[in-house]
């Protein structure tokens, strides 16, 4: 018995599985009889039952006692090694760079001018007051979320006023940032949706191209970025997205396009809206830096209102990581604009049946402190306050990276610095002047020529424009 | 539809139609689409270097007296869709929820009253948490994608014991989950991509959400015999039957302890025996541990077969959750841990755990995990939670003897021993689902429909109101 009991490894190669088995079944089925016979079982009740008899007791006793030794062979042993995110693989380089004078200017997190990370001061109140309140428990929020927080988000991002908010045609749940709202989102549209195909933009956030696919929505691209310009090839989006299925899914970044910069403006927007219209395709909103392309949340949210306004539907993901500095907390929404009430209530309901074997509700430390502060008047006026105290640090360093490129000479034309829009700068240097940058000067970009101007301080613009100036000299 | 482009300067204009066929299409209702022109100014700056010339193109739109804008489609896109059937358990609360009646019990969810019948938040949380929020050197950034790591390190010797084989050979890869669920869903994505037998078996019955979290993982849902209704307690023989008949290789889900809904447990006796069959077959155990203290109100008796399975050298998946032993519910607290045969696998697992973590969420919550690692790493912290722990365990042992007790004083029909012998938060009834509707309608008592009462939601004051409820349905429904 002994040796027939030595076991295999948990992949089942080169064992005799079945012989143990046999033997295992052998020594327990005749014991225990057939399905019919549970005489000594009843009464057993709960707690796992009684074993009671004799034989089966001592089989199990011997087989305790077995060691079962498995060879060393995993299941995973033939995964592939994962490559590391692009872009937070930046900050694992970054982290790992013993150099005192690096720089990350990696991922889009806002850092003061001293170059530190920032909690805004509304949050640091809001969160004082929720967690000095021992009123306040930790119980589950609802599938959907916090209520307070679902309904200030709507009306953040489209006006309270909104005649879409006012006829209670938007259903908004909150999800994990941007990320999950999107997931959740593109989830549903992928279940539910007529034509589960969704378009971003050349080149978009590398995120999406993951995200999507996972969802189950085919992906495809428009034109949007023109490298020769350096700005947006307008024609070229609407030759594409005409040419797209009628009835697509169409990603659309709010403002501050990430990761050009590149906007389009008001009334390039209008006839992108006809477009889309016209072909009845479905605008995915992705708006993550509303208060930060121009410092003014209700301008940030032109494209995305003026869409909502038109009557038509439309899916916004919303994300507060960046604009109230929540990133680690993962606060975000997903608003669906309907045509009617009822559907936004019917979307609601399988909405839910999306998150729920996700991960069954959202976190709610976060959402309450978003609630607090767009709750509370003064909360709210110190809020725009901070933010616009964000997007203009990072207008500023717009003008002194691009004052330090002039005073350099450094070839080119680097107005696009003061052009783009947001927190990055698509700065146009190339996958070999990226590298050289990062192994010369400990300078951390991603390798698109993607830099975060929030990751500059005044201290740091030297060093960066002197990266730069030697990169474009003397690297191809 | 005319489309035409506008070359502006500050003196001329120039109409250029545009030849692009794709503008020129019309809409299939015969709608026109747009009408615009568009003006290219010149960059008022000078360029340097002979570079590019960054233009705006701005357009304008011709009045159209057939269509200026989009007309409001006033029909919607999801109209077809289904009404969603309300979740089973927690539609439990928002029924609940609804009811005016003042005299009502909610003993659905899994959430722990005290005997007043409130919500707890732990002491050593609110200890941990003030801390945390005020200490200002904090921020918020952004965890990594497999969250934050003093936490899934203590989250994992929590689990296994800090000195456990498998712990200390490195071999095990824990990444912070969004509670049990999410814990379960990163675990079961990942396997639905990459394990070799994308089956799972979930015993008869489960916690409900199960049935919903493995086949949008793309687990294929299958199911071994477990409850035994005749004697309230476990179907160890068909268990180990089915778990016989089930494919080798297979995926097999385990409830650490306290299983839910129905309270049995196998004893350790039998967990050794069901270990030696699944490793024979190459079975691969999922465990899910929500529970962990709560069971016996010590956490190393808890995880006995956690840790044997862990032990043996084998391999496993665990999701544990801090939602009920630390109180943390909202702030969806939780870890995946792979245990694999060798330190390499471990870190190969990792990596793929990320490539189903970023685009799903990116990264996990940061709040609740610090309070969890902040107490489980502070001797005093760890100690009073524990303290802590063994309280709501023990106030529910209490519910349990107390319901027991007054159902015998009643003298109500059947046998209650049942809710004594039960482990962890929740009673099997054993009551029918018209006995369940009755309860709620006549007595203002909810519970999931499969007669499961959370005992954590009983208190000393309501216990009588339940016994009233059941003794009526147990006489006078069927």
């Amino acid at each position: 018995m002994t040796d027939r009991l030595r076991a295999t490894s948990s992949s089942g190669i080169g064992c005799k599985g079945k012989e143990r088995v046999a033997a295992i079944a052998g020594h327990i089925c005749p014991i225990a009889g057939g399905p019919g016979d549970r005489e000594g079982d009843r009464g057993g009740g709960g707690g796992g039952g009684e074993v009671s008899r004799f034989d089966e007791v001592s089989l199990l006793a011997a087989m305790a006692s077995e060691e079962v030794h498995c060879a060393p062979i995993s299941a995973w042993a033939k995964l592939a090694q994962a490559p590391e995110d692009p872009i937070l693989g930046v900050t694992v380089a970054y982290n790992r760079d013993p150099n005192p004078v690096k720089l990350n200017l990696g991922v889009g997190a806002y850092r003061t001018d001293e170059g530190k990370p920032y909690v805004l001061h509304v949050v640091r109140r809001a969160e004082a007051a929720l967690v000095g309140d021992r009123s306040r428990n930790k119980e589950y929020l609802p599938i959907v979320g916090l209520a307070a927080f679902n309904k200030l988000s709507r009306a953040l991002a489209f006006g309270a006023d909104h005649p879409a908010v006012l006829s209670n045609r938007i259903a908004t749940v909150q999800c994990l940032s941007g990320t999950g709202s999107l997931r959740v989102g593109a989830e549903f549209m992928a279940q539910h949706y007529h034509t589960p195909v969704i378009y971003v933009p050349v080149p978009t956030w590398g995120n999406h191209n993951k995200v999507f696919p996972k969802a189950g929505l085919k992906l495809l691209t428009y034109r949007y970025y023109d490298p020769a310009t350096r700005g947006l090839n307008f024609a070229g989006m609407i030759d594409d997205l005409q040419a797209a299925p009628d009835g697509a899914v169409i990603l659309l970044h709010a403002c501050a396009h990430n990761p050009t910069g590149v906007d389009p403006l008001p009334e390039q927007w209008d006839a992108i809206r006809q477009v889309i219209r016209a072909k009845r395709q479905l605008p995915f909103f992705d708006s993550a830096y509303q208060g930060f392309a121009s410092g003014d949340l209700d301008v940030d949210a032109y494209s995305l209102r003026s869409f909502a306004a038109d009557g038509g539907e439309m899916a916004l993901a919303q994300s507060f990581a960046k604009n109230m500095g929540l990133y680690g907390e993962r606060v975000g929404a997903l608003s669906m604009v309907c045509a009617t009430p009822e559907a936004a209530r019917l979307v609601e309901g399988q909405l839910k049946l999306v998150i729920r074997p996700m991960y069954s509700s959202p976190p709610l430390h976060g959402a309450a402190i978003v609630a607090t502060v767009l709750g509370d008047e003064k909360l709210f006026q110190e809020w725009k306050v901070e933010l616009k105290g964000m997007a203009d640090r990072i207008i500023d360093m717009r003008e002194k990276l691009y004052q330090a490129l002039v005073a350099r000479g450094t070839p080119g034309n680097w107005t696009h610095i003061l052009k783009q829009i947001g927190m990055f700068t698509f700065t146009g240097l190339n996958k070999t002047q990226v590298d050289f940058m990062r192994e010369k000067y400990h300078v951390y970009m991603t390798g698109d020529g993607r830099i975060s101007m929030a990751g500059l301080s005044t201290s740091t613009v030297p060093r960066l424009a002197n990266a730069i100036d030697d990169a474009v000299r003397n690297v191809a | 539809m005319v489309l035409s482009f506008l070359n502006c300067t500050s003196s001329q204009t120039r109409h250029r139609p545009l030849t692009h066929s794709s503008l020129s299409s019309i809409h299939s209702t015969g709608r026109p689409l747009i009408s615009s022109a568009a003006c290219i100014l010149p960059e008022d700056k000078e360029q340097k270097g002979g570079g590019d010339i960054a233009v705006r193109t701005v357009f304008f739109f011709l009045p159209l007296p057939t269509m200026a804008s989009a007309q409001a489609m006033p029909i919607s896109v999801w109209e077809k869709l289904t009404e969603a059937p309300e979740d089973a358990i927690l539609g439990v609360t928002v029924a609940y929820n609804k009811d005016p009646n003042p005299v009502k019990l909610n003993l659905g969810v899994g959430a722990y009253r005290t005997d007043e019948g409130k919500p707890l938040v732990l002491e050593v949380v609110r200890q941990a948490e003030a801390r945390l929020v005020a200490d200002r050197s904090r921020y918020k950034e952004y965890l990594p994608i497999v969250g934050l790591a003093a936490f899934n390190k203590l989250s994992k010797e929590l689990a296994f014991g800090a000195d456990h084989p498998a712990v200390v050979a490195n071999r095990i890869t824990t990444v912070q989950g969004l509670s049990g669920t999410g814990s379960l869903r990163v675990g079961a994505e990942f396997m639905g991509q990459h394990y070799h037998t994308p089956i799972i078996y979930v015993p008869v019955p489960t916690w409900g959400n199960h049935n919903k979290i493995f086949p949008k993982a793309g687990l294929k849902v299958q199911s071994y015999r477990y409850y035994d209704p005749a004697t309230r307690g476990l179907n160890f023989t068909g268990m180990m039957e089915d778990l016989k008949a089930a494919p080798d290789g297979a995926i097999i889900l385990l409830h650490v302890c306290a299983h839910n809904p129905t309270g049995v447990d196998p004893l350790p006796e039998q967990w050794d025996a069901i270990r030696q069959l699944i490793r024979a077959k190459g079975q691969f155990p999922f465990f899910d541990s929500a529970y962990q203290g709560f069971a016996s109100g010590d956490l190393d008796a808890d995880a006995y077969a956690l840790r044997s399975f862990a032990a043996d050298g084998g391999e496993l998946a665990l999701a544990q959750s801090y939602a009920k032993n630390m109180g943390l519910y909202g702030e969806r607290v939780g870890a995946l841990s792979m245990v694999c045969a060798t330190a390499a696998a471990a870190k190969l697992v990792e990596g793929q755990l990320k490539l189903v973590i970023r685009p799903m969420y990116s990264s996990p919550p940061l709040h609740g995990a610090a309070i969890v690692a902040t107490v489980l790493s502070e001797e005093k912290l760890l100690h009073d939670w524990k303290a802590e722990l063994k309280g709501m365990a023990d106030r529910i042992i209490e519910m349990r003897h107390k319901l027991y007790d007054a159902l015998l004083q009643r003298g109500t029909p059947g046998d209650w021993t049942h809710i004594l012998k039960q482990i962890g938060m929740f009673t099997f009834t054993g009551l029918t689902k018209p006995q369940v509707d009755f309860m709620r309608e006549k007595y203002h008592v909810y519970m999931t429909g499969d007669g499961r009462i959370s005992m954590a939601g009983l208190s000393t004051a309501t216990v009588p109101h339940l016994v009233n409820a059941i003794d009526d349905a147990v006489r006078n429904i069927a």
